[in-house]
């Protein structure tokens, strides 16, 4: 018996420590949402992302590295639909969400669905110009929520959930703006978490940030993904490395390479993403 | 040696050029100082001068009489309800129809070429002689729509006049609320009804009610078009009462009543040759400024107020 389980052991350990059976078991992830073939214009005819497939994998963190104007952003912004804000932007593929297959760039796909599903916290903290408790209620108003006590409690979890109860537990009814601007930056994450998304989306979330505050929202992703499942936006490359489980390096509108963040830091299989990483250019 | 020569000669220069462009800056800060000074004067001097000229008419009987043949006991009763009751009417027909335009041009409209349309046309509306409206409003308002040479007529015409100024106001306080901050809402899932109704509407409160308020100052003194449809120039009684004492309690007989406002008023005294009239336009001259600077004191303060809350 002693002998059978000292052989498992051996074999797992066996299986762990061989990077390819590493990629094998990433595979079988679950998977939370995916874009095939995403292609992306807009209005002005820029075409700005080209034939983009990314697995997002469930309670994990993606991030998204690439120098500036690379389309990280825009691709961030197309999980919640953000660009049909503005007239003449247009779509093509899919992204899928999982467990129910619903691509949510169909046309027929409401907007307003999709962003009570993903949500989405900005690269500059921007809370409204409301009292604390009214900005992390906002979300549940809006879905016609008006019973005082399940709105307490749902801001109380929130607030905790982003860290950041303690720090504002007896003064909820004051202006937002009377906050740090890394508080500021938890409250929007509070705000985004007050609704119960399936999918977080961070759009350089701490660029606007000092390190203490970065270190702060950094530890508390980490804890979010517990969760739920985050893609990030980042120029900090330390950040991605220290944060992220899996990677995606794009430039010009194309996604390069797509991995486990540890290989990517390591050992990318494509020449542009190790220029990259060492900081050959960027 | 020469090198601390050459220093000294650069930091001289240095010193002569900042000397120079010094100048610059006081130069037009005294014109500045000039232009301003002189316009304020102006104001003030003929202020001071309808003050002083109109002093023996300020009293309480000054408000609370009707014109009349005899100078000293003629008073602006008539005139300040009918300015009153018309700017109400012109209040609860230019505040929705231009806060509703400025929020729809805005928010919801397709941008194109029949929103650039509407644009111009907006803007040039604000520049239309006021008279212009006058003509409008007799042909449609009371010859037409057969409303009468009423209050309603006068309010109708005078919120023509106000629709641009408010339509503009609302548009500028609408497009400086940023777009993060309208993004931020829509991310959780708000509609743009929800997003106008509980974010745009709010932000831009304190810019829509100044633009309410400048242009309730435009309308008080508004003649030309008033004179147009046909008020009265001499009036020795008042319109039905709004609020009455039995039930419902309201009253729209007011609405077709004559009238006369401030400025109309004023005119019909001045164009009298005894000497007395001049004194009681003057003092209704007063009035009218007093009233003007009143409401653009409560648009600056308020302006403030809100906008000491909202910190982008």
């Amino acid at each position: 018996m002693a002998l059978l389980l000292n052989f498992v052991i051996v074999f797992v350990k066996k299986l762990n420590g061989n990077p390819r059976n590493k990629i094998i078991m990433a595979r079988k992830e679950i998977l939370k949402a995916e874009s095939k073939n995403f292609n992306f214009h807009y209005a002005d005819g820029t075409h700005a992302l080209k034939d983009i497939n990314i697995p997002l994998y469930e309670k994990k963190i993606t991030a998204l590295i690439g120098p500036s104007g690379c389309g990280k952003s825009t691709f961030l912004r197309s999980f919640n639909r953000m660009h049909d804000l503005y007239a003449g932007n247009k779509y093509d593929g899919e992204i899928i969400l999982h467990p129910d297959d619903t691509n949510i760039l169909d046309k027929k796909v409401d907007p307003i669905e999709v962003r009570m599903r993903i949500s989405m916290v900005f690269q500059k903290p921007n809370p409204f110009p409301k009292s604390i408790y009214e900005n992390v209620a906002y979300g549940l108003r809006v879905r016609g929520e008006h019973n005082k006590r399940l709105l307490d409690d749902k801001v109380e979890e929130a607030l905790k959930g982003a860290s950041l109860w303690n720090e504002v537990k007896d003064r909820l009814q004051d202006l937002a703006y009377n906050l740090s601007g890394g508080q500021q930056q938890r409250l929007c994450i509070a705000r985004a978490l007050a609704t119960d998304p399936e999918i977080m989306l961070f759009d350089e979330p701490t660029s606007a940030l000092d390190p203490i505050a970065t270190v702060n929202i950094e530890e508390l992703m980490s804890e979010l993904k517990k969760k739920l499942t985050i893609l990030i936006v980042t120029h900090n490359m330390q950040q991605a490395a220290r944060i992220s489980d899996y990677t995606a390096y794009m430039y010009l509108g194309e996604m390069i390479e797509f991995d486990e963040t540890d290989i990517i830091f390591t050992k990318p299989s494509k020449k542009a993403t190790e220029d990259y990483i060492t900081g050959k250019f960027g | 040696m020469s090198k601390i020569i050459g220093h000294e000669d650069n930091l001289n220069a240095i010193r002569v050029l900042i000397k120079k462009h010094k100048k610059n800056d006081r130069i037009f800060s005294y014109i500045g100082l000039f232009v301003i000074g002189s316009l304020a004067i102006a104001l003030l001097v003929l202020f001071l001068d309808l003050v002083i000229d109109g002093y023996p008419k300020m009293n309480l009987e000054f408000f609370s009489n009707f014109p009349s043949r005899k100078p000293e006991g003629a008073g602006i009763l008539s005139a300040w309800v009918g300015s009153a009751l018309v700017l109400i009417v012109t209040f609860f027909v230019a505040v929705p129809m231009g806060v509703a335009s400025g929020i729809y041009l805005e928010e919801y409209a397709k941008k194109g070429w029949f929103a650039d349309l509407i644009e111009i046309n907006v803007a040039n509306l604000a520049g239309v002689p006021s008279i212009i409206y006058g003509l409008l409003a007799l042909g449609l308002f009371v010859y037409e729509f057969g409303l009468g040479q009423s209050i309603l007529t006068a309010g109708l015409t005078l919120s023509l006049l106000m629709l641009p100024i408010v339509i503009v106001a609302t548009r500028e306080a609408i497009r400086a609320i940023p777009v993060h901050i309208r993004e931020a809402a829509y991310a959780v899932g708000a509609t743009k009804w929800q997003v106008t109704l509980h974010h745009v509407l709010q932000y831009a409160m304190g810019g829509v009610l100044t633009g309410i308020i400048i242009g309730m100052a435009r309308a008080i003194g508004e003649t030309a078009p008033v004179i147009t449809i046909g008020a009265l120039t001499f009036i020795a009684f008042l319109p039905p009462t709004p609020v009455t004492d039995v039930a419902p309690f309201i009253n729209f007989a007011w609405l077709e009543a004559g009238f006369t406002v401030l400025p109309i008023q004023m005119f019909n005294w001045i164009s009298r040759p005894e000497h007395a009239f001049h004194i009681n336009a003057a003092a209704t001259g007063a009035v009218i400024i007093i009233l003007t600077l009143l409401m653009n004191g409560i648009a600056i303060k308020l302006r403030y107020s809100i906008r000491k809350k909202i910190k982008w």
